[in-house]
């Protein structure tokens, strides 16, 4: 059984989500209840490949016993279990938290398909994560993305449906792409697992056909990851879609698109083979990156819609991951993975706030927060901790990532680096300012002049969200802090993965 | 000149992907965008299937229980790599077809400009 | 040194931290709620005096909290250095606080228990740059501070307030991200550790090009020491009611700024290598210019507070113009500087709060004749004001007086003049107070006879410019602390 444990991984999620349909029929309050287990279930087997990791190294399982390269292999070490945990962890969170979210954002019938669709997803996101097998991930990404059209298109607003289909269309695209990269490399090498690549792989670097096949796959990649200009789907999908979907796919899709895209880089192809591509892809890789950060804070600052504007902050910080990628030293991947938890945990953080703020008031523009933290104060101390976070405050989980990618910069000599993550640092910190100052301190809309004046002491009714809701957002929250200031753990296993990524 | 036609099953590939793609950017009714997304991916079935051949090969089935001389077999896999590509891009478009099914109860036409267009007056 | 482990100064820090949770519990109960404050306070100041034996003893006390990374620690350390300003700071916030519940229940003001929370994080947040044992820890807490003192500068919440609570904000906080952390990463990179030093950490790490960009970027990140061109935050946030000013702004913002610029130039740099590059004389001249500018700024000031704040941005850079010196006597004049400014400035700010909670008066010229229906708080004034100007028998004569002797010791005589002109200013503009509210008529109508603000403002004023008056009979408490400072800084020869 404990054998079998990555292989169960999978496949629990993805038989409940078959018969989660069924169980609806029978009572739809209970599909909420076989989602949240089962994602439980998930989370706690990822503890515990985590644990056979740190204790024996890589688990290699062979599906139905076949042996790899012939098999497929599920394959976890440090890098893909750190990313697992993070996955799991919030795909479980997503789930407690839609109980009352989908109450006023998803039509009462449809609430089962919904979280058949949802455990989909999970498997999807958790299958592209341990698998071994190159084309098994293309399988898993198709999974992952076809359900993620369809909840996206579960969304209220009927600009919802048209946000969706613009999804399918990009991502189908960013799929074909990646699966040509891999017809590429089976052309040439004969296999699709990803560790007899690896061995494989080196001998052709030279041909076109392999730097064909490289920029297929990372194209690919980098428009499933949003990287900006390839970003044009993600901030219709994320404002339109129901808020925890919002926040479960902010805090893993992207990641998962992420490690994809660092396993296909230094492990399916090493570091050999930057240094004699014909382009210097490095460069074009870092400059996506900027370009990336920039524009996604610039961006940011424009909107009025919160949805809108955490989309495109979250351009913005994919924008960091990509840079520590494509420095391609054990500091910048350090920081890269450091970054991926904490986006991760902010901006699934900002989004549940918003699904609570939706759930109170039915509004999400910026103007809307006016006076929020005397109704809610809880939620948007939760809010206000990961907006910290975001702008790199010491003691929050963003500052570590931020100085690593700092260190990073300096130790190749691109000190320029710094500055500009410094000033996106500071315009972060300026779009999260209007809304932190609309929070604390201005009065509601319609209420101004209440607030005023000695005497008037009246307090305005503290209405906080659900428990439901309130519980995971604010564990989330705290765990910003948490790894802001007990970041040894979480880094220590990020230098394993960027140690064996970069060796 | 004789070499390059001699591959003429990559040329169809890169045919069929550049139209796929180009009729993706260019046309606003959602279904001839899905009708263009299908072309797109079937260049890739084809890349596949093409790759797979080898001159004189047949298909890959066993003669008599595996005893005895084997004909020339081509390779199985990546057909059967393509059997799922072909499953993905059917559920693919299942979804999108919905998707504009959805789309046309809601605002009564498919053709994009129009849909951004009732959208705008409706924020 | 002898090093002695102990959890003390976590708990100077968390006593206060503690108080605010039990502040916020007892939000319906002022008087509940007053009495958390002042136990916590009390209790913090006994403890840092708890420290003061083994300090003076000649020993250092260590505490490790946390490794954030490699290289980023939180830990506390104190010495003297730190000790001079957690004794000042804790002292005067026992004061505040009775000041602050006189002036707060006198004025009826809202949100009172929004207001003792800050003001008792700020305090936690000033005993940890104190007991800081490197720039890490230091920087987290310095950033604490901007943002609880934030919400203090804005707590009136009418639109000017928060105009200029977001001065001080974008201020603080943009220079310090923009200079300050970066500063911290270079000299991360270059020394390798962010600890404190006695002979500083960066000497034969960099070249003199890149140490002098660090120090000009951490002089630059450094705005809560009031230096100019950063300087416009401290007359920003005079919009806060009279405690905050009083506190924050004569003592633990500014004090914090000007003993960060302390540390890090004598335990980052090293005197030794600021003063083989010369870095030290550029900072002396640079801070005289603020020196003259804020005074001459001070004089044209009409409302009191204002006028205030400009003097503070000039005795600020008293404090860095003495430490820029790199001499034993300099160094020694601008730590005591910090405990005499405060009780002095803090004294000035207190009659500030109360003439207005009394008369409801801002401006320096409605003053006439004032010293007649406030005796009490008008001869308190007029302390503060000698010491300001560094006339004995009061403690502004002592650190002045060491500071003459550092510029000597540097052969800067040109900064000797400096230090004549700003004290004619400083004359310049506190005596026309003095005269005015003892020798002029006041305006017909007034009240007469003798109505003082309430006793629980009064007696702050009056102990605050008693301790002018014992600053200056008892230095030598101060100068054994101080010495003991200058000793570890300039490698035990003084």
């Amino acid at each position: 059984m404990i054998k079998h444990l990555p292989a169960l991984l999978i496949v629990i999620p993805l038989l409940v989500a078959i018969i989660t349909p069924l169980i609806g029929r029978i009572n739809r309050a209970l599909s909420w209840y076989t989602a949240t287990i089962t994602t439980f279930i998930s989370f706690v087997i990822s503890l515990s490949l985590l644990k056979t990791v740190l204790e024996q190294g890589r688990i290699s399982y062979w599906m139905s016993g076949w042996e790899p390269p012939w098999g497929i292999e599920y394959a976890i070490d440090y890098l893909n279990i750190f990313v697992l945990i993070i996955i799991s962890f919030m795909a479980f969170v997503g789930a407690i938290y839609s109980k009352k979210n989908i109450d006023i954002e998803i039509d009462e019938e449809k609430k089962p398909f919904f979280y058949s669709v949802y455990l989909l997803f999970v498997t999807g996101i958790m299958g592209m994560t341990v698998t071994g097998d190159i084309f098994n991930i293309y399988v898993f990404l198709e999974i992952t993305s076809l359900s993620s059209y369809a909840l996206i298109a579960l969304g209220k607003k009927r600009q919802a449906l048209l946000a969706g289909f613009n999804y399918l269309i990009m991502g189908s695209i960013g799929a074909t792409f990646f699966l040509l990269g891999i017809g590429y490399l089976y052309l040439m090498t004969g296999t699709l697992n990803i560790a007899d690549l690896a061995v494989r792989l080196p001998e052709f670097y030279h041909t076109k056909a392999i730097f064909t096949a490289f920029t297929f796959l990372a194209v690919g990649l980098l428009m499933k990851l949003a990287v900006f200009p390839l970003h044009f789907w993600m901030p219709n999908a994320y404002a339109f879609a129901p808020s925890t979907i919002s926040a479960v796919m902010a805090a893993t899709g992207t990641k998962v698109a992420a490690y994809v895209l660092i396993r296909v880089m230094f492990t399916v192809f090493s570091l050999e083979f930057y240094a004699q591509a014909p382009f210097n892809i490095q460069y074009i890789l870092l400059v996506l990156a900027v370009a990336a950060i920039l524009a996604g804070s610039i961006m940011a600052l424009a909107q009025t819609d919160i949805k809108k504007m955490l989309a495109y902050s979250s351009v913005g910080q994919i924008g960091y991951i990509l840079l520590g990628i494509t420095l391609m030293n054990t500091n910048g991947m350090i920081g890269s993975l450091i970054h991926l938890l904490n986006h991760a945990l902010m901006k699934g953080t900002l989004f549940l706030v918003v699904g609570a703020v939706v759930y109170r008031t039915g509004l999400t523009s910026i103007e809307n927060f006016r006076g929020l933290g005397k109704k809610m104060p809880f939620t948007m101390a939760a809010f206000t901790i990961a907006a910290l976070s975001m702008t790199g405050v010491p003691l929050t989980v963003g500052f570590v990532s931020k100085w690593y990618l700092s260190v990073a910069s300096i130790e190749i000599g691109m000190w320029w680096l710094v500055p500009i993550i410094l000033l996106s640092s500071l315009l972060t910190a300026i779009y999260f300012w209007r809304i932190i100052d609309n929070v604390w301190f201005k009065p509601a809309l319609g209420e101004e002049g209440l607030e005023h004046g000695h005497d008037n002491h009246r307090k305005p009714k503290s209405n906080d969200a659900p428990a439901s809701m309130l519980i995971p957002t604010f564990t989330v929250a705290m765990l910003c802090l948490v790894f802001g200031v007990f970041a040894y753990g979480p880094v220590s296993l990020a230098e394993k993965a960027a140690m064996i990524l970069l060796k | 000149m004789i070499e390059i036609l001699a591959k003429y099953n990559y040329w169809i590939v890169i045919i069929l992907l550049c139209t796929g793609l180009y009729g993706i950017m260019a046309k606003q009714n959602l279904i001839k965008k899905i009708i263009a997304l299908n072309v797109f991916q079937t260049s890739v079935l084809l890349f596949y299937v093409s790759m797979s051949k080898i001159e004189g090969g047949t298909a890959p089935i066993l003669l008599n229980h595996g005893h005895g001389v084997q004909p020339l077999f081509d390779n199985p896999l990546p057909q059967v790599l393509m059997l799922t590509a072909i499953v993905v891009g059917i559920s693919t478009t299942a979804v999108a077809l919905s998707i504009v099914m959805l789309i046309y109860r809601q605002y009564g036409t498919i053709e994009e400009d129009q849909i951004l267009e009732l959208n705008k007056h409706n924020d | 040194m002898e090093i002695i482990e102990s959890a003390r100064p976590v708990y100077a820090i968390l006593v206060s931290l503690l108080a605010v949770v039990l502040i916020s519990f007892s939000g319906k109960s002022p008087n509940l709620r007053e009495m958390w404050t002042m136990l916590a306070a009390l209790l913090k100041f006994g403890l840092v005096v708890s420290m003061l034996p083994t300090i003076l003893a000649g020993k250092v006390i260590e505490y490790h909290v946390t490794r954030v990374l490699p290289g980023l620690d939180i830990a506390f350390r104190v010495d003297s250095l730190g000790m001079v300003l957690a004794l000042t700071a804790s002292f005067l916030w026992i004061i505040t606080s009775v000041y602050a519940i006189g002036y707060m229940r006198s004025m009826d003001e809202h949100a009172q228990t929004r207001f003792f929370m800050c003001f008792a994080i700020a305090l936690s947040s000033a005993m940890g740059v104190a007991f800081s044992a490197n720039v890490f820890t230091l920087f987290v807490f310095y950033e604490i501070i901007t943002v609880t003192t934030f919400a203090l500068v804005a707590h009136e919440e009418t639109p000017e307030a928060i105009k200029g609570a977001r001065r001080y904000l974008a201020y603080l906080l943009g220079t310090s991200i923009f200079f300050f952390l970066p500063a911290m990463f270079l000299t991360y990179n270059y020394a390798g550790t962010l600890d404190f030093a006695g002979q500083g950490i960066l000497a034969g790490k960099a070249s003199y090009t890149i140490i002098s960009i660090i120090f000009v970027l951490y002089i630059a990140g450094i705005a809560k020491a009031g230096m100019m061109p950063f300087h416009s935050w401290l007359p920003a946030a005079m919009v806060a009611p009279t405690p905050v000013s009083a506190l924050l702004h004569a003592v633990a913002v500014v004090k914090v700024g000007v003993f960060t610029v302390i540390r890090i130039l004598l335990f980052v740099f090293g005197v030794d290598l600021l003063s083989k590059i010369g870095l030290g004389t550029y900072l002396a001249y640079f801070a005289s210019f603020t020196i003259i500018t804020a005074s001459i700024m001070a004089l044209r000031q009409d409302n009191l507070k204002l006028r205030l704040a400009y003097s503070t941005i000039s005795q600020l850079s008293y404090i860095i113009l003495a430490v820029a010196l790199l001499t034993p006597s300099g160094i020694t004049s601008s730590m005591m500087h910090i405990t005499i400014h405060a009780f002095g400035k803090i004294t000035l700010f207190f009659v500030a709060g109360a003439i207005y909670v009394t008369t409801h008066k801002k401006n320096v010229s409605e003053l006439n004749g004032i010293g007649r229906q406030m005796p009490f708080t008008m001869a308190a004034f007029t302390i503060g004001s000698f010491s300001m100007i560094a006339v004995p028998p009061f403690g502004g004569f002592i650190s002045k007086w060491y500071l003459i002797m550092g510029t000597f010791e540097a052969k800067l005589i040109p900064i000797l003049i400096v230090i004549v002109v700003s004290t004619l200013l400083n004359a310049a503009y506190f005596l026309p107070i003095v005269y005015a509210a003892f020798f002029k008529q006041p305006e017909s109508g007034e009240v007469h006879g003798i109505k003082e603000a309430p006793a629980l403002m009064v007696a702050p004023i009056l102990i605050t410019a008693a301790g002018v008056l014992v600053l200056f009979f008892a230095s030598p408490l101060l100068l054994n602390l101080v010495k003991i400072a200058v000793a570890s800084a300039l490698g035990g020869i003084y």
